[in-house]
């Protein structure tokens, strides 16, 4: 007998569009005479901007509809996801044009692989089924793999794509196994059916090893301690317009693969992946800030910086409560624009044969350009999480989400750690502001990517004056 | 008549065997590139197994999925490793070594 239903396709509308873009800025590109890629830049940006907005409008306060036979759902927790990973994936990609013309790079395939990668984060934000949350992965992963090979003459940058692809390849693997064992154990992929089986406790150690594996894959895509080996390889080794670009948006992606895998299906085992959840945060928090206390390349302390931001986030998922995960939801998008804008410094500050990921090369930045040491003031107070930026609020609401899960010795040690992390964000702002250089050089940037970085640092500070709406948003998200 | 127990050791060997593959190996990144498709045969055996255990399809079209998946990463975890022969002129695991920290 067949019974066929009609999908609903209007409420999978963000990922056809994305999915229909990414086509038209393929062919379009092959019609660009530019040389520049310009077609398929100003393509993709307004793809990733009608994406939030479609992703937003139409679907923002949707009450979890589910299409395509349960395997696609629509809520508020996906609207805003999508609309978060779609705009921070714009931003990143609003700096990247220059830093590419400079190396050659400027070709229509990186945004072309941004764009697949943004599809990617959509359908894993809106996945009820195991298989659509592994297509979306996998399809986020690929393309950042040949990301951060584009620049193919480069001996540091393929080294770190091969690392890149072995861990993530095996991060898959290990996430397919758990996966794997969670279907075995409740004889469904829909996420909906994994919850109502889990509760019911049956099978309940194949479903713990499942779950156990599932956890280490989401900690490999995350780059939690001790799973975090790849992190400072891969952002020092690739291009830093591709570091920016997976620097931010694709941690909202692990988020989502967190909350609808772990928080939504297996939310009944909360007591059990709490534990290894705290043993992730902890490590992370330890490894990240003692490692990047010691680093002299500016992008490689980036790096361990956001193993122990990913720490900080951790924590608020350990909460496991409502307001933990729209704790760590607020903190994946705020991370995301910081990460955007340190990365985005960068890449202003480097020009053609040079770049600046060294912390020596940013001595004197306020003699030479007081706007770009204001910026990377600001970002750097974000970071460590002093008030009036929005990294405080950040970590403030993690903290209270511990507070009132009854954690006080997490929330203690976390302060403690991030009281460690100013000391190297304070170490940079002392090479900008306390070195001096012989005869500084002014800085020459063309006017795009400045208004960018000024809009960003901007952000930082507007969100950190005003949180209000975002903490709503992300409140709201989770229904509170 | 195999129990879905077999089926379940048969592919924890495999994906073990597959894990060593990858920490043991320190030679030839081909050896990697053939231990991550062993770690996804193995899940394609739990998937069958349970599959036909459960009396459920989904898992088997889960295994076609990862299938062309596979397929796809292997394309580009091959390119990546010519990308990286051309500029180094090896591929011994061993001297992927240049950042350290």
């Amino acid at each position: 007998m067949m019974n066929f239903e009609m999908p609903q396709f209007a409420l999978a509308a963000p990922e056809i569009w994305l999915g229909v873009m990414v086509c038209v800025v393929l062919v379009a590109d092959l019609f660009d005479r530019s040389g520049e890629a310009r077609f398929a830049f100003w393509l993709t940006q307004l793809s990733l901007l009608a994406g939030v907005w479609l992703a937003f409008y139409t679907h923002w306060g949707d009450s979890g509809q589910t299409t395509f036979n349960g395997m696609v759902v629509s809520d508020s927790l996906a609207a805003l996801l999508k609309a978060a990973s779609a705009a921070l994936a714009a931003l990143t990609l609003a700096y990247s044009r220059d830093y590419l013309r400079d190396r050659g790079l400027l070709k229509g395939e990186f945004y072309l692989l941004a764009l697949i990668a943004t599809l990617g984060m959509f359908v894993m934000a809106s996945a009820s089924s195991l298989l659509v949350l592994y297509i979306g992965l996998e399809l986020l992963s690929l393309s950042l793999y040949a990301m951060v090979a584009l620049d193919r003459d480069n001996r540091v940058g393929s080294e770190a794509a091969m690392k890149y692809f072995i861990l993530g390849a095996l991060a898959s693997g290990m996430l397919l196994y758990g996966m794997s064992m969670i279907y075995g154990a409740t004889g469904s992929l829909l996420i909906g059916e994994i919850m109502l089986a889990a509760s019911g406790g049956e099978n309940a150690l194949l479903l713990a090893f499942g779950m156990t594996f599932a956890l280490v894959g989401v900690a490999f895509k995350f780059g939690a301690a001790p799973f975090h080996m790849w992190v400072p390889d891969v952002y020092q080794g690739a291009p830093t317009a591709v570091t920016a670009f997976l620097g931010s948006a694709p941690k909202i992606a692990a988020l989502a693969l967190f909350l609808r895998l772990l928080a939504e299906g297996l939310g009944d085992l909360q007591a059990q992946w709490q534990v290894m959840a705290i043993i992730l945060a902890v490590g992370s928090l330890a490894a990240g800030n003692l490692f990047a206390l010691v680093q002299t390349n500016f992008k490689r302390m980036l790096a361990y910086s956001t193993v122990s931001h990913i720490g900080f986030l951790f924590l608020g998922l350990v909460a496991g409560s409502e307001e933990g995960y729209s704790a760590a939801l607020f903190y994946a998008i705020s991370y995301g624009i910081m990460a955007a804008g340190a990365f985005g410094m960068i890449i202003l500050l480097s020009h053609k044969g040079f770049e600046a990921e060294q912390i020596e090369d940013l001595n004197g930045l306020n003699d030479r350009h007081s706007g770009y040491a204001l910026v990377m003031l600001l970002l750097m107070f974000s970071m460590t999480g002093i008030p009036g930026t929005v990294g405080f609020y950040a970590k403030w609401l993690v903290l209270q989400a511990l507070v009132e899960a009854g954690l006080v010795w997490l929330a203690v040690l976390a302060v403690l750690f991030a009281v460690i992390g100013a000391f190297y964000y304070l170490r940079v702002l002392k090479a900008v502001y306390f070195e001096r250089v012989e005869n500084p050089q002014p800085l020459v940037s063309s006017r795009g990517p400045r208004v960018v970085v000024a809009a960003n640092g901007a952000l930082i500070l507007l969100l950190g004056l005003f949180p209000d709406t975002l903490i709503a948003l992300c409140r709201a998200a989770f229904g509170l | 008549m195999l129990a879905l127990s077999d089926y379940l050791i048969l592919s924890a060997l495999l994906f073990s065997i597959g894990m060593a593959g990858i920490f043991l190996n320190r030679k030839n990144a081909i050896v990697l590139l053939m231990s991550i498709e062993l770690i996804l045969l193995a899940v394609n055996f739990n998937f069958i197994a349970f599959s036909h255990f459960l009396g459920d399809i989904h898992g088997q079209v889960f295994v076609f999925f990862i299938l062309t998946v596979a397929a796809a990463e292997s394309a580009i975890g091959l390119a990546i490793l010519v990308v990286l022969f051309r500029n180094r002129r090896t591929i011994n695991v061993g001297d992927l070594d240049m950042m350290k920290g």
